[in-house]
C-alpha cells in the first residue's frame, strides 16, 4: 500500500500567499489510512516527480489537506494543479506530534515559515479537546507579513494565544518585528510543565529550543521536525539518513534531546 | 533573543541583577508612561538616558531615504530600551517609537555612570546584562539576515535538504 501511489482527486485548492498553496485530496477509489498530525505523506506530480509534503489539516473521512510551498520542479508542479487534477499519494509516514504526551503541560507551536503547515493539524487536535491541556500558545515568524500562512484562522488560535512577529515589516504592518524566539516573553507557560512542538527552518528550531531550554523547558519536551531528502519514505533507500536515523521511518518529529547532537556536526 | 520574560521590577532584564544592585538602580528610575505612537528618541541624537519597558511594545527604526522610516525590531516588557549611551559616540543609532501605550522605568545615564564608578560590582553587573542584550540583538539580526524563510537557493539561504 506504501509503495504504489492511490490516486487522489483535487477537490479544492486555495492560494495561501503568493508561493504557497492548500490542496484539498479525495481518493479516487482505495484510501489510504488515516494521518495523525504531523505525519507526512509522499505527493507524485504525475510526470514530474514526488516530494514528500506533510498533512496540513485532517478531516474525517479519507480526505487529504496539504500546503505546498513552490521552491522546484515538483512543488511548482503540484502547487499549479486546478480543481479535477490528479495527484499519486503514498502514506502515511513517519512520526506524529504526540500530543497525548503533552496532556495536562501548557503548549507551545513555534512555527518558522512554512513549518506552520504541519503544526496546523496539532492546533486542531488540541483546540477541539482544550480540557485536556493546560494553555496553549501559537507564535509563527513569517519572512514578511504577506508570507504569513492561514491569516485568516489567527483570530480563533488568539482565543487561547497566538502571536506573529515578521523579520521584514511592510508598510502599515503594526505587528512585531524580529526572530520568533522574541515572541516568547509574551507566550503564557510555566516552563517545567510546558511541551514545545517546533516546525521550522534548522537554524530557526536550533534557536528556538536553546532560547526554550534557557527559560527551563527540558529538552526532551521540545519536539522538533527534521527534513531531509526522501526517496522510497520507507527506510530503505538510505536518502534521508541523519546519524543513526532514518528520517522517514524515526522522523520526521523527534525530541531535541535527540537530535540536538545531530542538528550540530558539521556533517554526518 | 532579548531577554525579556515579565514586566514588573524583578523580571526581564532588571532579574539578571543581584537584588542590592537592583534595589540601588532602581533608586534612580523614573516611572514614566508614554502613549502609542511617542517618538522617544531619534537616530544620531545624543544617548543621555535609557529605559526598561514594564509594558507596551516599543519599535526600533531606521530612516531610508525613499523608504521613509523602517521598523527593524520590537520589544516587549523587561527589555532594555537604548544602549547607545554606554559607549561613545553615545548617539542613538535607531530611533525608537511606542508602538501603543507603554509604561517604562527611565534611567538618567550620566546618574547610573556615577552610581556605576561608585560601586564598580554594580557596574560589572549591569554592563554584563546590557552586553548580553546587544549579543542577544546581535543573534537575532544575523539570524534574520540568513532569509531563513525565504526561497531557498542562490537569493536566499533557506534550507536546503
Ligand atoms: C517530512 C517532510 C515534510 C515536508 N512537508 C512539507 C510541507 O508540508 N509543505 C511544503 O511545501 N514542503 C514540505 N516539505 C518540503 C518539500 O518536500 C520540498 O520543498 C520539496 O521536496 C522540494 O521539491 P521540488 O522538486 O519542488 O524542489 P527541488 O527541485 O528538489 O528543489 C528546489 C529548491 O528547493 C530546495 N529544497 C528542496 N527540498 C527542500 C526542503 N525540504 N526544504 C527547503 N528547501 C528545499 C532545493 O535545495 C532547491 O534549492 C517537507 C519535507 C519533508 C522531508
Ligand atoms: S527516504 Fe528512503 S530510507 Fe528514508
Amino acid at each position: 500500500m506504501t509503495l504504489t501511489p492511490l490516486s487522489y482527486r483535487v477537490v479544492d485548492r486555495r492560494d495561501e500567499t503568493h508561493d504557497t498553496v492548500t490542496l484539498v485530496l479525495d481518493p479516487a477509489a482505495d484510501a489510504l489510512k488515516p494521518f495523525a498530525p504531523g505525519q507526512f505523506a509522499m505527493l507524485y506530480a504525475f510526470g514530474v516527480g514526488e516530494i514528500p509534503v506533510s498533512v496540513s489539516r485532517l478531516a474525517d473521512g479519507h480526505r487529504l489537506t496539504h500546503t505546498v510551498r513552490a521552491v522546484g520542479a515538483v512543488s511548482r508542479a503540484l502547487c499549479g494543479l486546478r480543481i479535477g487534477g490528479w495527484v499519486g499519494v503514498r502514506g502515511p509516514f513517519g512520526t506524529a506530534w504526540d500530543s497525548a504526551a503533552a496532556h495536562g503541560n501548557d503548549l507551545l507551536v513555534i512555527a518558522g515559515g512554512i513549518g506552520l503547515a504541519p503544526l496546523r493539524p496539532l492546533v486542531d487536535a488540541v483546540m477541539a479537546e482544550p480540557h485536556a491541556f493546560g494553555r496553549l500558545n501559537v507564535l509563527a515568524g513569517s519572512r514578511t507579513p504577506a508570507d504569513l500562512l492561514y491569516q485568516d484562522e489567527f483570530p480563533a488560535w488568539e482565543k487561547p494565544f497566538a502571536a506573529v512577529t515578521v523579520d521584514r515589516p511592510a508598510n502599515g504592518w503594526t505587528g512585531r518585528v524580529g526572530v520568533v524566539t522574541t515572541l516568547l516573553h509574551e507566550a503564557r507557560f510555566t516552563p517545567s510543565d510546558t511541551v514545545a512542538f517546533v516546525c521550522g527552518p534548522e537554524v530557526m528550531m536550533r534557536a528556538t529550543a536553546r532560547a526554550l531550554i534557557h527559560q527551563g523547558v527540558r529538552p526532551d519536551r521540545i519536539r522538533v521536525s527534521l527534513e531531509r531528502n526522501m526517496r522510497c519514505a520507507t527506510g530503505h533507500c538510505g536518502h534521508c539518513q541523519l546519524g543513526p536515523l532514518l528520517l522517514c521511518r524515526d522522523g520526521p518529529v523527534v525530541g531535541y534531546d535527540q537530535a540536538e547532537p545531530l542538528l550540530t556536526v558539521r556533517e554526518l | 533573543m532579548t531577554p525579556h520574560p515579565g514586566g514588573p521590577p524583578g523580571e526581564g532584564v532588571l532579574a539578571a541583577l543581584a537584588a542590592e544592585h537592583r534595589g540601588r538602580l532602581m533608586a534612580l528610575a523614573r516611572d514614566v508612561a508614554l502613549p502609542g505612537g511617542t517618538r522617544i528618541f531619534e537616530e544620531g541624537e545624543k544617548a543621555d538616558r535609557f529605559w526598561i519597558i514594564r509594558s507596551g511594545t516599543v519599535a526600533l527604526d531606521v530612516h531610508m531615504p525613499g523608504r521613509g522610516r523602517v521598523v527593524v525590531e520590537t520589544i516587549g516588557a523587561g527589555s532594555l530600551l537604548g544602549w547607545s549611551w554606554l559607549c561613545p559616540p553615545r548617539q542613538w543609532h535607531l530611533a525608537a517609537e511606542t508602538r501603543d501605550p507603554v509604561r517604562a522605568w527611565e534611567f538618567d545615564a550620566a546618574a547610573v555612570h556615577d552610581l556605576c564608578a561608585e560601586d564598580t560590582a554594580l557596574g560589572l553587573s549591569l554592563v554584563t546584562v546590557v552586553a548580553e542584550t546587544i549579543g542577544d540583538r546581535l543573534r537575532a539580526t544575523r539570524t534574520r539576515l540568513l532569509d531563513l524563510y525565504g526561497p531557498p537557493g542562490p537569493q536566499g539561504s533557506g534550507p536546503v535538504p
